[in-house]
C-alpha cells in the first residue's frame, strides 16, 4: 500500500517513529519499581541428574517403576495423567500380568455404560484405558482443592520452566514461612506470607503454593527394590518418572540422533572432500 | 537469460532428446541450477545460505503434509492429537520435531540470507526484483510461522493468536469489526484454528511459487558476489554444476547436521513450555511471548508506549512493527551509493554491523521482562533500526568515499597471477 503513496510518504512515517521513539524516551520517567518479595525470595531449581539426561541418556526404568509408585500412591490421589495408558507401562519395564493388575486395581475407576440400563456406570479400567482423573470433572476437582485446580501430570516436565528439576525442587521445597531466610538473610515479609490454604514454597513463581506438602515422611511409600523411601528419593524419582510421562520416546530420539549425527557427519566429510575435488587448484 | 558464454544444454540419450523436444524440463533445470548457469566464482559459504532456505522450505512441506494426515483442526481436540503424534504415530515424534525446529533452523538461514544481501548489497541495481520478491517471502514465512504455531493449541498458540489478531483491531474504526471477521469470533476458538490450518497449508506453496520468481527474477542479471562487482567475462564464472553443487553439498551437510543436533537432543530448547499446556482461554499466561524469529518485532511493538500526535499507542506499534518489514521495500532505493559490497564501502560497513548488534539486542529485549530499562531499551534500539535506514543510509551513500573497487572479479580472486586467467570452467583438470 505504502509503495503508491509516492515516495515520500514513507520517509515521513518513518521518520514519525522516529520521533514518536525519540520523545517518549525524553519524557518518560525514570523511577525504577520497588522490588517485590516474589524478586527477593523466589529460588531457582536446584540441579536434578537423571539417567536420561544428556546426548546418550536413557531411563533408569527401576527409577521410573518406583517414580510410578508414587504417583500412584500420592499424586494420583488428585493429579491426573491423562495422556498416559495403562499399556505405556510395559515400556518402563512392567510385564503384561503387572499392567493388567495395575489397570484393574486402580482406585479410580473409568466412565462407562451399563450394559442393561444405558445410565453412565464406571468399571475397573483395562489396559487400554488412559489413566483417569480422579475428579469428575473440574469443578469437582476445584471443589475439593480450596478452588484450585490440580494440573494434568502427563507433560508436566515440558510444560514448566525448569523441567524435571523444578519438579523435584517444588516438592522438596516447602519451608516454614515464619523462620525462612533467603540467601541475604532476610525474613518473609508479612504481606508474603502465606494465606489459609496456601504453602510457602520458594520454588513456586509467587512463593504461596497450593499443593499442600505431598512428601512429608521418610517410607511414606514402601519401594519393592529395598530403595530406602527418602523425601528426597521419592521426590527425584517421580520427577524422573514425569519426564518419562512427558517424552516417552526420548530414548528412541536419542538412540536415533546419534545415528543420524554419525551419518551426517560422514556425509559431510565426504561432501566436502568432494567439494575441494571440484575446485582443486582452481583459485576463488 | 544468461551470459552469453552460458554452456548449451546437449542430451546425447536418445529419451532426453525426445523428451527435450517435447517438455524441455530437464533443459530449464539445467540453465537454473546446473551447468547452464554460470556464477561468480568467487561466492563465499554466506552464498550458500538461498539453497539452504530452499532445502528448509522442502522439509517443512514434506514433514508438515504427512503431520496433516494425522492432525486434526478441531479446538476440542487439536492438542490431544498433537501429543498422539507424538507417543502413538510411528516416528511422529520425528516429524513434529522437525517441523517445529524447521521453522526456526528456516528462519535462521533466512535471516542469514537477508543479512548476506544487506552486506553485499545484492538488493541493488539490477537486483532490486529479487530483493522485493525476498521481502515478499519473508513476509509470507511470517504469516506461515504464525499460524503453524497455533495449531498445536497450546497456551502460546492461544495467546499468542490472541494478541497477534488483536493488531488488526488497533486499525481506526473499522479495527474491531476487521479482527472479528477475520477470526470468525469474538476470540479464537474452532473457526479460527481452521482457517489457519487451511491457510498453513495453502501458503507454502506460494511460498514456493514466490521463490521460483525469485529465482526466476534473480538469473536476469546472475548472481551478486562477495566484491559486487560485475560479471565481465567468461573467466569470471564458473558452471553452477558441479561447482556450487558441490559446495551447497557441504553447505547443506553443515546446516543439517546442526539442525540434527538441535532436533534430536534438544528440540525443546527454542519453544516455550507454556504451549505445552492446553489453550484456556479463561487463564492468561503471565508473560505472553512470540516464538524468537518474531522478537525483535515484537520489541518494536512494544517501544511505542505511548500517545503522540492524536494516534493511540496501540496503533503506532503496530504500524512501526509492519513498517519495520514493508521499510525493506524501499530499500534499494533508499541506499544511493553505486558500490555494492560493504568490503568497499569503509563507513556503511561499520553502520551495517551497528544494525546487526541492533536487531540482536531487540530480540533480546522482545523476550524480557518489561521493565524500565527494557522499555527504554527497545525504544532506543526500534529508533535507531528506523534511523538507519530513513537518515544513515541516504546520508552515508552521499558522503561515502568508497575504496578502489577491483577491476573485475578475476582480478581480486587471482592478484595478479596472469596464469589462471583462461575461461574458469572450461579448463580442464
Amino acid at each position: 500500500m505504502l509503495r503508491l503513496f509516492g515516495p515520500l510518504i514513507a520517509p515521513i512515517v518513518g521518520l514519525g517513529f522516529i520521533a514518536a521513539l525519540i520523545l517518549a524516551i525524553i519524557t518518560a520517567s525514570y523511577e525504577s519499581e520497588p522490588a517485590t518479595a516474589a524478586h527477593e525470595f523466589h529460588l531457582h531449581p536446584k540441579p536434578l541428574h537423571l539417567a536420561s539426561d544428556g546426548m546418550l541418556g536413557k531411563f533408569d526404568r527401576q527409577q521410573l517403576q518406583r517414580g510410578f509408585q508414587v504417583y500412584k500412591e500420592v499424586c494420583s490421589a488428585c493429579h491426573s495423567a491423562r495422556l498416559v495408558a495403562f499399556r505405556d507401562l510395559s515400556e518402563i519395564g512392567f510385564t503384561v500380568p503387572e499392567v493388567k493388575a495395575i489397570a484393574k486395581n486402580w482406585a479410580t475407576e473409568v466412565p462407562s455404560v451399563n450394559p442393561e440400563t444405558g445410565e453412565p456406570a464406571t468399571r475397573k479400567a483395562l489396559p487400554s484405558d488412559y489413566i483417569p482423573s480422579p475428579y469428575a470433572n473440574e469443578t469437582a476437582a476445584r471443589a475439593a482443592n480450596n478452588n484450585a485446580l490440580p494440573p494434568d501430570l502427563s507433560l508436566i516436565t515440558k510444560a514448566r520452566e525448569g523441567g524435571a528439576p523444578y519438579v523435584h525442587s517444588l516438592l522438596t521445597g516447602y519451608r516454614d514461612p515464619n523462620t525462612y531466610r533467603n540467601e541475604k538473610g532476610e525474613a518473609l515479609p508479612a504481606d508474603a506470607k502465606p494465606s489459609a490454604n496456601l504453602h510457602f514454597n520458594p520454588y513456586y513463581a509467587n512463593l504461596n503454593f497450593a499443593m499442600p506438602p505431598p512428601l512429608v515422611a521418610d517410607g511414606q511409600v514402601s519401594y519393592a527394590d529395598g530403595t530406602k523411601a527418602s523425601v528426597d528419593q521419592m521426590a527425584q524419582d517421580v520427577s524422573a518418572f514425569l519426564v518419562w510421562t512427558a517424552e516417552p520416546k526420548l530414548e528412541n530420539r536419542h538412540r536415533t540422533g546419534v545415528a543420524v549425527v554419525i551419518f551426517l557427519l560422514i556425509a559431510t566429510t565426504l561432501a566436502y572432500f568432494s567439494y575441494q575435488n571440484i575446485w582443486a587448484g582452481r583459485k576463488h | 537469460m544468461s551470459f552469453p558464454w552460458a554452456q548449451h544444454y546437449a542430451p546425447k540419450h536418445p529419451v532426453m532428446q525426445w523428451l527435450d523436444q517435447r517438455l524441455p524440463v530437464p533443459r530449464l533445470v539445467y540453465n537454473a541450477v546446473g551447468a547452464g548457469y554460470p556464477v561468480p566464482r568467487n561466492l563465499n559459504y554466506f552464498w550458500n545460505f538461498g539453497v539452504l532456505a530452499g532445502a528448509a522450505l522442502g522439509i517443512q512441506i514434506i514433514t508438515g503434509i504427512v503431520l496433516a494426515m494425522h492432525y486434526a483442526a478441531n479446538g476440542a481436540i487439536a492438542f490431544d492429537s498433537v501429543e498422539q503424534i507424538m507417543r502413538d504415530v510411528n516416528s511422529g515424534w520425528l516429524l513434529r520435531y522437525a517441523h517445529a525446529n524447521g521453522a526456526s533452523f528456516f528462519f535462521i538461514v533466512v535471516y542469514i540470507h537477508i543479512f548476506r544481501g544487506l552486506f553485499y548489497g545484492s538488493y541493488k541495481a539490477p537486483r532490486e526484483m529479487v530483493w522485493l520478491l525476498g521481502v515478499v517471502i519473508f513476509l509470507l514465512m511470517m504469516a506461515t510461522a504464525f499460524m503453524g504455531y497455533v495449531l498445536p493449541w497450546g497456551q502460546m498458540s492461544f495467546w499468542g493468536a490472541q494478541v497477534i489478531t488483536g493488531f488488526f483491531s488497533a486499525i481506526p474504526v473499522v479495527g474491531d469489526p476487521i479482527r472479528i471477521w477475520l477470526l470468525g469470533g469474538f476470540a479464537p476458538d474452532n473457526a479460527a484454528l481452521n482457517r489457519f490450518f487451511s491457510l498453513h497449508y495453502l501458503l507454502p506453496f506460494v511460498i514456493a511459487g514466490v521463490i521460483i520468481l525469485h529465482i526466476w527474477a534473480l538469473h536476469i542479471p546472475g548472481s551478486n558476489n562477495p566484491t559486487g562487482v560485475d560479471v565481465k567475462g567468461p573467466q569470471d564464472t564458473v558452471p553452477f554444476h558441479p561447482y556450487y553443487t558441490a559446495k551447497d553439498g557441504f553447505g547443506l551437510g553443515v546446516f543439517l547436521t546442526l539442525f540434527a543436533l538441535v532436533l534430536f537432543f534438544a528440540p525443546n530448547a527454542l519453544g516455550h513450555p507454556d504451549n505445552y499446556i492446553p489453550a484456556n482461554p479463561l487463564s492468561t499466561p503471565a508473560h505472553i511471548v512470540p516464538e524468537w524469529y518474531f522478537l525483535p518485532f515484537y520489541a518494536i511493538l512494544k517501544a511505542f508506549t505511548f500517545n503522540f500526535l492524536w494516534i493511540p499507542a496501540k496503533l503506532w506499534g503496530v504500524m512501526a512493527m509492519f513498517g519495520s518489514i514493508l521499510l525493506l521495500f524501499f530499500l534499494p532505493w533508499i541506499d544511493r551509493s553505486p558500490v555494492r559490497s560493504a568490503n568497499y564501502r569503509p563507513k556503511y560497513k561499520w553502520f551495517f554491523w551497528m544494525l546487526v548488534v541492533d536487531v540482536l539486542v531487540l530480540g533480546y529485549l522482545g523476550q524480557a521482562e518489561p521493565t524500565v530499562l527494557v522499555v527504554l531499551g527497545s525504544q532506543v534500539c526500534a529508533a535507531y533500526y528506523f534511523a538507519h535506514f530513513l537518515i544513515i543510509l541516504p546520508i552515508i551513500s552521499r558522503i561515502e568515499r568508497p575504496l578502489p573497487l577491483p577491476n573485475s572479479i578475476t582480478e581480486s580472486v587471482l592478484h595478479g597471477e596472469k596464469a589462471e586467467a583462461a575461461p574458469f570452467g572450461t579448463q580442464t583438470a
